[in-house]
């Protein structure tokens, strides 16, 4: 094996080379980065959250209020259809997750059949229709969402809330964020650097549900008290002082759906508001709705909450208005951005957030430098101590081992977290195991009675099948780690698997060539380590 | 006197197997204990595995007065409130339980307030929150995946060696977990995902040290086939000892340098990775090695028997 072969000084040096020319750009200044040739590598290290700040959020989609506002949804339309095929219904409602009506006239039974088969609910992405209509006794139909619609809706909503996130993270200016789909209704954001995360969450997770809805002012507060109220009024809860909550129509006059543009601008008395503007058909439904309701107060809803309840001065034709209320300039921004970009198709809930503060990932940066550049030290005091020439000769190749992880961590764009510095330690101490491996088999061999160049040969060859073995469970362990899946502990487990990768090759292949140079240089008879 | 290795006996004899009765004593009566421990003190599991909210602050170059924090945040009725010092004086945790991930922002910004109430300026430089759907899943991962490296380990060692080494493998793989557990809970660490990373590791190196001593004694068999079950492995024991120190203080002293400036978050990991080592190197000569002489490992020779009468035969004779 310490033949010389061509190859195997070609395999060493590139392997080096390639290690320091990728690893070179996170050592260099940003000046010399810039000033380097284009062909050579510029990527760096790319550091996780952990070690860099920023934030990392979990967010799900709210598959339940989904749902339940598609079966909303759906009982309206069956209402819808059957007024307008004139039919007569009662008793239309929800039973659990089915949408049951019950049409009055016997004779009509088959025609309101026939219809709602045909024309409720739509088609599915992998074929068939979305919804079952079933006939039941007592002149009732029911009608119900079929599974596989229920998985599409949910896939469709995940889809356009990370278009709608994507649209308003960009509008916050936040840099380099990253938003990913996990699973089936879970959306990962990843937002480096100093970003306000909490101002980030309220962004991302506002669902942005604007409607304007007419305000009841017939209640008397008696029937209030008494909680009296007509099934098509709802109770709102309100933000503007004075009204803790508005009795406002169930029924929106127009909707958030139909904007065009939002932004934040100023009143008269110069204080945050909203400016908006409506679509042609928003802009008609405006019109006609204020000027049918001139005098009277409407709500301005967001999410179910009431940011202001104007009156009515005039008919406003032009499709364009200002949304007043308790606004800071920053609120009044951001709620402008979430207008704009449009509501999300359902609420979405966070349910893990991790923020590290940038000082905080830069002292994590430095410990973990210093605990590396430690720990490196003391392995090569005790390599060297321990077995001389050829401890530093294992030195060496942990060296180029070094540069090796790190080079192949930035080419590949893999993230180095803070339990990743651990696994890189870790990973100095495996490669060195292998070169002990070798040396002491080296041992073993001269104590049986082999000249040393036999000994030396005989040590790589016959400790490989030992450093293989003891290297495969380690593998296993990192793979396990790597599908286990959060975020820093993914790190740690990448980090071990290209660590032990590289510890083999360099602890075998390198000390290999650097000690058959060493025999070849030296002519020597006798090894340094028996 | 240079290079070091020249100073080691080059052939040691310590007669392993013949202490091996004390050590298993020692090492069930750890197992026990970490059995006990799990009920008394218990495990403290961190917001990982049962949800909840951790605010770190600090307080700059005043020491963080822990008493006010926790008088102020104990009158937000939270339930159990933790606050504690984080390394340095001016580093403390707050941990507090949350019902849904949903509400813990607003929670958290009160946390934020009164703790900032109390104190005047302080930085909040890490927050995590970890809703209730998450931390189930992860518990569930965590322990799918330790059972998972556990088996792929014992399919591996059985493929390459025999039933009984990927047995004493298997036995001394949960030795090392189930003590190195017992070193969590004796030290009251918080159960995280890092934690579960340290276990999978030390699953990884156990492993390795073993694999090296079995390497070892399968071609001594080959070589001694007359030499009784015994005496072969304290001669492979022997013969690999000065591999196993060796390897074993490298990457102590590399772990070490972890532990000591790697900084507050990462202590648990390398605490629990160092004890790992010792006890994965431990476990390798004295759990490992004496459940194969208990079990009899089947010669290429002779017919597959245990060696010796009973299981008291790991105690050599005198």
């Amino acid at each position: 094996m310490l033949a010389l072969s061509r190859w195997k000084i070609i395999l060493v040096l590139a392997s080096a080379l390639f290690g320091l020319i990728f690893t070179l750009p996170n050592v260099l200044p940003d000046s010399a980065l810039q000033a380097m040739p284009s062909w050579l590598p510029h990527d760096r290290l790319s550091l996780g959250l952990d070690l860099r700040g920023g934030s990392y959020l979990l967010m799900e989609v709210d598959t339940d209020a989904l749902n339940k506002e598609r079966l909303t949804n759906l009982t309206e339309d069956v209402r819808t259809k059957l007024r307008v095929a004139q039919i007569n219904f009662s008793n239309l409602g929800l039973q659990g997750q089915v949408v049951q009506v019950q049409i009055t006239d016997p004779a009509q039974y088959d025609q309101a059949y026939k219809l709602l088969s045909s024309q409720i609910g739509g088609a599915l992405i992998g074929g068939g229709r979305d919804t079952t209509v079933r006939q039941t006794p007592g002149e009732t139909i029911q009608i119900a969402y079929v599974p596989q619609a229920a998985k599409e809706a949910a896939e469709d909503a995940v889809t356009r809330s990370i278009e709608i996130i994507r649209k308003r993270i960009d509008a916050l200016g936040a840099t380099n964020p990253s938003i990913t789909r996990q699973g089936a209704n879970r959306i990962v954001i990843e937002a480096p650097g100093e970003s306000d995360p909490e101002r980030l969450k309220a962004v991302i997770g506002k669902t942005a549900k604007l409607t304007f809805q007419l305000v009841d002012t017939t209640l008397s507060p008696d029937d209030l008290k008494a909680g009296r109220i007509p099934p098509d009024d709802q109770i709102l809860p309100s933000d503007e002082p004075g009204h803790e909550y508005f009795v406002v129509k169930r029924r929106a006059m127009v909707d958030g759906g139909m904007l065009t543009n939002a932004a934040n601008s100023h009143d008269e008395n110069s204080l945050p508001d909203i400016a908006f503007a409506f679509n042609g058909v928003g802009a008609q439904r405006f019109a006609e709705a204020t000027s049918e309701n001139v005098g009277k107060p409407f709500a301005i809803v967001i999410d179910n909450r009431v940011i202001s309840a104007p009156t009515i001065r005039g008919p406003i034709p032009g499709g364009s208005g200002e949304i007043t209320g308790d606004f800071s300039e920053e609120s009044a921004h951001d709620l402008a951005l979430v207008l704009k970009t449009g509501a999300l198709p359902a609420p979405l809930n966070m349910i893990e957030q991790h923020t590290v503060g940038a000082e905080l990932g830069a002292d994590a940066v430095k410990a973990g430098q210093i605990s590396i550049l430690i720990g490196a030290a003391l392995i090569f005091i005790f390599i060297i101590l321990a077995y001389g020439l050829f401890g530093g000769f294992a030195a060496v190749a942990l060296v180029v081992n070094g540069l090796l992880i790190v080079g192949m961590m930035s080419l590949f764009h893999a993230t180095l977290t803070l339990p990743g510095v651990a696994g890189l330690v870790l990973t100095l101490a495996v490669a060195v195991d292998a070169n002990v491996l070798i040396y002491e088999r080296m041992r073993d061999e001269v104590r049986s009675g082999r000249p040393a160049m036999a000994a030396a040969d005989a040590g790589f060859s016959r400790a490989l099948t030992t450093i293989i073995d003891a290297n495969v469970t380690t593998v296993v362990a990192a793979v396990i780690m790597f599908n286990l899946g959060a975020g820093p502990v993914k790190g740690f487990a990448l980090t071990l698997l290209i660590g032990v990768l590289t510890s083999v090759f360099t602890a075998v292949l390198i000390t290999q060539v650097l000690i058959g140079w060493w025999f070849r240089a030296f002519k020597a008879k006798k090894l340094p380590i028996v | 006197m240079w290079p070091l290795i020249k100073i080691l006996p080059t052939k040691t004899h310590v007669p392993f197997v013949s202490l091996a009765r004390v050590f298993a004593t020692l090492s069930i009566l750890a197992v026990i204990a970490t059995g006990v421990g799990v009920f008394y003190p218990g495990v403290n599991l961190g917001i990982d595995f049962k949800g909840g909210t951790v605010l770190e602050f600090n307080t700059g170059s005043r020491p963080a007065d822990l008493a006010r924090v926790r008088e102020a945040v104990n009158g937000l009725n939270l339930g159990d409130v933790q606050v504690q010092r984080f390394g340095a004086d001016n580093d403390a945790v707050v941990r507090f339980q949350t019902p849904t991930a949903a509400a813990a922002g607003a929670v958290a910004d009160n946390v934020k307030g009164v703790i900032t109430k109390a104190l005047g300026q302080v930085t909040f430089s890490r927050m995590d929150v970890v809703g209730p759907e998450v931390s189930g899943e992860l518990e569930g991962k965590g322990l799918l995946a330790l059972f998972t490296a556990v088996g792929l380990m014992l399919i591996y060692i059985w493929f390459r060696f025999e039933l009984q080494f990927g047995l004493g493998a298997v036995v001394a793989l949960f030795h090392d977990l189930i003590l190195s557990f017992g070193l969590i809970l004796l030290l009251r660490l918080e159960f995280s995902l890092n934690l579960i990373a340290a276990l999978l590791t030390i699953i990884g190196y156990s492993m390795n040290d073993t694999v090296v001593v079995f390497d070892r004694l399968r071609e001594n068999r080959r070589k001694y086939k007359r030499m009784p079950l015994r005496e072969l492995i304290d001669l492979s024991v022997n013969e690999t000892l000065t591999r196993t120190v060796i390897t074993g203080l490298t990457a102590l002293l590399a772990l070490s340098g972890l532990a000591i400036f790697g900084g507050e978050s990462l202590r648990p990991l390398s605490i629990v990775l160092l004890f790992g080592i010792v006890i994965g190197t431990y476990s390798s000569i004295y759990v490992a090695s004496p459940i194969i002489l208990l079990w009899g490992a089947r010669r290429d020779d002779e017919p597959a028997k245990p060696i010796g009468p009973q299981p008291a035969s790991i105690v050599s004779r005198p």
